[in-house]
């Protein structure tokens, strides 16, 4: 490796792809951010980490600012969901500094093959709920969002079970240094019925609040390095920015598989170098 | 806010002032890591990076008034670290801002669960 200038202006291109590919993708900057700066530069997991999460706060309060407009995200189900989210990011900031970091690498890697799995596989539509259930009624978290056809209302049910799942997803998010956008979406595809473009802006909004939560432990516990965060913050950023305007024109369905391909083998990269101890 | 009226604020002037208010969070927070970035290669450049080994973060870059100091003496890594800081900050004034816009619409129950997110994020940051 050459002096810090050439170092930062790699970091900050290999950012930017990431950046680019993590939307045009919907997989996010941070789950190619961390394997990308263990596995090329060498750098140690709980520094990439970190830096992950900075980028993953600036491109979901990027994306966020522009999504707002569109009337889709269900503030109500976001903001009850976000206790689950951080108390979930507070516990995996916690584990981070106890468990060993070949364990890190291979839940990391195991996580990345299923992100990996639910980019690449098709969407499968899940039919609208058509009774309305006690808990969410209670929680007001009914809400309709614009279709080509007009306005279409939809019922929330299975909150304890996406409850539970969201405080997965923020452990994860906490310990690994990246969104969850994967078993967000899960959680309210699958468990609770919200439909995917609600399902999937909401999620946005939460990924941010959820860094946040765990990148203010990382800050104090000393992993959080500016001359590394700094390249990788502004080139997942610029990143992410070029690909939501090119989003519209590409042909994302090739781009994904293969993503979704390359993903799978840097997992398992990942997985094997945890078992060796290597990370 | 979804469906229901806001006291004083449409549904559509609020999203708008979230939109502003995650937008220039972020813009600022790039601009000062911008900044601080140009001060550190002009400092570090000809460094030899070494992140392999971890050693932690030195005190001043770990808490807030640590930053603070280091940003107001103009060093690099404090002011990188300060950018850094304004984008953590974003998403929790977007947070506070839904306590207000849950309260003008008197929806006690959400301003309650706001709260909590709110007093688990500022327990996250102030936590030494």
């Amino acid at each position: 490796m050459g002096n810090t200038f050439e170092f930062t202006l790699l970091i900050a291109a290999g950012s930017f792809l990431a950046g680019l590919l993590g939307s045009l993708t919907g997989l996010g900057g941070g789950v190619v951010i961390v394997p990308l700066l263990t596995l090329a530069f060498g750098v140690d997991i709980r520094y990439a980490i970190g830096a992950s999460l900075v980028s993953v706060i600036a491109t979901s309060s990027g994306a966020a600012a522009a999504y707002l407009k569109e009337g889709f995200s269900n503030i109500r189900v976001g903001m009850f969901l976000e206790v689950a989210t951080t108390i979930g990011a507070l516990s995996g900031a916690f584990l981070t500094t106890r468990i060993p970091t070949a364990a890190i690498a291979i839940i990391f890697g195991v996580v990345l093959l299923y992100s990996a799995w639910m980019s690449a596989k098709p969407e499968a539509e899940v039919p609208l709920e058509e009774k309305p259930d006690r808990l969410a009624s209670f929680l007001k978290m009914d809400g309709s969002y614009p279709t080509p056809d007009g306005v279409r209302a939809y019922h929330v049910r299975g909150v304890p079970a996406g409850f539970g799942l969201m405080y997965v997803a923020g452990l994860l998010s906490g310990l690994l240094g990246i969104g969850s956008g994967a078993i967000k979406v899960l959680a309210m595809d699958r468990a609770m019925r919200i439909p995917f473009k609600v399902s999937a802006t909401t999620s946005n909004f939460m990924i941010g609040v959820t860094a946040a939560a765990s990148a203010g432990i990382y800050l104090h516990r000393g992993y959080l390095d500016p001359g590394l965060a700094m390249p990788v913050m502004l080139g997942v950023l610029l990143g992410a920015l070029v690909g939501a305007r090119i989003l519209p024109t590409a042909k994302v369905r090739t781009l994904r598989l293969v993503f979704g391909v390359a993903i799978a083998a840097v997992a398992i990269e990942m997985i094997f170098k945890g078992i060796r101890g290597h990370l | 806010m979804k469906a229901t009226k806001t006291y004083g604020l449409s549904e559509e002037r609020f999203e708008s002032l979230i939109g502003t208010l995650l937008r220039t969070g972020v813009i600022l927070a790039a601009a000062v890591v911008l900044a601080g970035g140009a001060l550190y290669l002009a400092k570090y450049w000809r460094v030899k990076p070494d992140y392999r080994m971890f050693r932690g973060e030195p005190a001043d870059l770990r808490s807030v008034s640590g930053i603070f100091q280091d940003t107001v003496g103009w060093h690099a890594r404090g002011v990188i670290q300060f950018g850094l800081l304004l984008l953590i900050a974003t998403p929790i004034a977007r947070v506070a801002f839904c306590v207000a816009a849950f309260a003008s619409e008197r929806d006690w129950l959400y301003v309650t669960t706001t709260l909590i997110v709110l007093a688990i994020l500022i327990y996250s940051v102030s936590s030494a």
